[in-house]
């Protein structure tokens, strides 16, 4: 046995843009064990639903993540809806998958492009994120903005998307699919990265699952949960299986999220083709009462939502799962046994937000 | 969307539901404490996308096992609501000891808006 050294890793690091901290405990350079230390930004936002009504809540939710926005938004108010057991018209269901999908979208374009920061390849970082910038234009034209966009409520959406504004945007994403295919090839193919991804951080099928991973870290280990399938908003009248790999190291990751965006491209141009005219609101009166835990998939995983409503404006709990926190245990796994300099990539494997986690 | 499952369960009947869980295939989803007179500890289980959640009502004084032994992630839910609420969840196999948050305020969720 070599010496043992304990390297802390972050809080503030090059690679995490925001903070967690690792106590790296090394033999020579190879990682035998590592401790988490989260925290450092825990912002009590659950705590809020007993001073923000049940309405006023959903514009909380949207900032729990700036990457996940709409979908905290939309979580949020599904589980409200279903136990006010309020039916959401069929329009207002497409327009949120398509807003979903794209929030899909744009967040692996994120990590694509920081993945390919943290080994160094900064032009194929770039190329990441000029793609994502044609999503956030999307989010600008269709709800006003590009972070936070505050069209998810209770009973449906805020905003509609006209025909023409629908067909622009199939054409834009039918476009981006040519490009995107050319990137991801580069992360598929090139030998750099391969080095960098290929059988580095494995997670076995039965670890995976006896540490609960969710989202494309558990789907790259061959674990297929996914969300989706059980059919949540329209998910269930499109064509839809989940992507799965069964290698289980940082490049199954990289690939099943590389696919999953494919996906989210044919997902948006089947809302598209299927949406039907009609309402996108409707009247919610009343107050909840009741508890409900709905689970939607969110780019990193599945993320869970219970709340507990008593009756009155203000909710007695709110509860968010996020799937970083759920990820945290295969992540210290994937650790165990990889070089030092291997760290940074697989902690960025797991796709962490932090913020999310910190909720 | 799957069905959902509430099943009451007493402290001292958690560790023998949480074994027949696990001997079953479920995974677990995550652990929900509410503050309400008593706690309230939701353990949710997922198999198949059905969701079963045992239901424990407790205080902040009376002993919970932790299912750490069976579920070793689960190590991450029960410092975070002894944390945030101040219940006592015991023999946890990696216990940060109210080290997990690095917030100023002792339990804050254990606290309803008014309390002291």
């Amino acid at each position: 046995m070599g010496k043992r050294t304990v390297v802390p890793f972050g809080p503030q690091h090059p690679v995490l843009p925001e903070p967690i901290h690792l106590d790296l405990v090394l033999e020579d350079e190879v990682v035998v064990e590592a401790i988490p230390r989260i925290g450092y930004i825990h912002r009590g936002l659950e705590k809020l639903v007993e001073k923000k009504d049940f309405q006023q809540y959903t514009y909380v939710a949207e900032r729990i993540c700036g990457i996940c926005s709409f979908m905290h938004g939309m979580g949020y108010c599904m589980a409200i809806e279903e136990i006010m057991e309020v039916k959401v018209p069929e329009r207002a269901q497409y327009l949120r998958v398509i807003w979903a999908e794209l929030s899909r979208l744009h967040s692996h374009l994120l990590w694509l492009g920081l993945l390919a920061d943290a080994f160094g390849f900064e032009s194929l970082f770039m190329q990441s994120w000029k793609m994502r910038e044609q999503v956030l234009d999307i989010f600008e034209e269709t709800t006003g903005g590009r972070v936070i966009f505050s069209v998810c409520d209770i009973g449906g959406v805020r905003k509609d998307i006209s025909t023409e504004v629908l067909t622009k945007i199939d054409k834009t994403l039918a476009g981006m699919d040519k490009e995107l295919k050319e990137v991801t090839n580069v992360f598929i193919n090139d030998m750099s990265v391969k080095l960098r991804t290929k059988g580095v951080g494995v997670l076995t099928k039965q670890q995976a699952f006896d540490l609960g991973a969710v989202g494309p870290m558990g789907r790259a280990s061959g674990v297929e949960g996914d969300l989706r399938s059980t059919g949540y908003a329209v998910y269930g009248k499109l064509n839809f299986k989940p992507i799965v790999d069964e290698a289980g190291d940082s490049y199954a990751r990289t690939n099943v999220r590389i696919k999953e965006m494919f996906q989210s491209i044919d997902l948006i141009h089947q809302c598209i083709t299927l949406i039907p005219e009609g309402d996108i609101k409707v009247k919610v009166t009343g107050n909840p009462n009741g508890e409900h835990f709905m689970r939607v998939e969110q780019p990193r995983g599945e993320v869970v939502y219970y709340a507990k409503a008593n009756g009155s404006k203000n909710l007695d709990r709110l509860r968010v799962r996020t799937p970083t926190f759920a990820n945290i245990p295969a992540l210290l796994e994937t650790l165990k046994g990889c070089a030092l300099a291997d760290v940074p990539i697989l902690i960025l494997t797991i796709d962490p937000c932090i913020s999310c986690t910190e909720r | 969307m799957g069905q959902q499952i509430i099943q009451p369960v007493t402290p001292s009947d958690l560790l023998t539901e949480v074994i027949k869980l696990k001997d079953a295939g479920y995974r677990l989803v995550a652990i929900t404490c509410t503050n309400k007179e008593d706690l309230e500890l939701s353990y949710s289980f997922d198999k198949d996308y059905e969701l079963i959640n045992l239901r424990i009502n407790t205080d902040s004084k009376t002993e919970v096992p932790s299912i750490s032994e069976f579920y070793p992630y689960s190590f991450l839910y029960e410092n975070e609501i002894n944390e945030l609420f101040g219940s006592k969840i015991v023999k946890i196999n990696i216990d940060f000891k109210d080290t997990l948050y690095k917030i100023p305020v002792k339990t804050p969720f254990g606290k309803k808006e008014g309390d002291e």
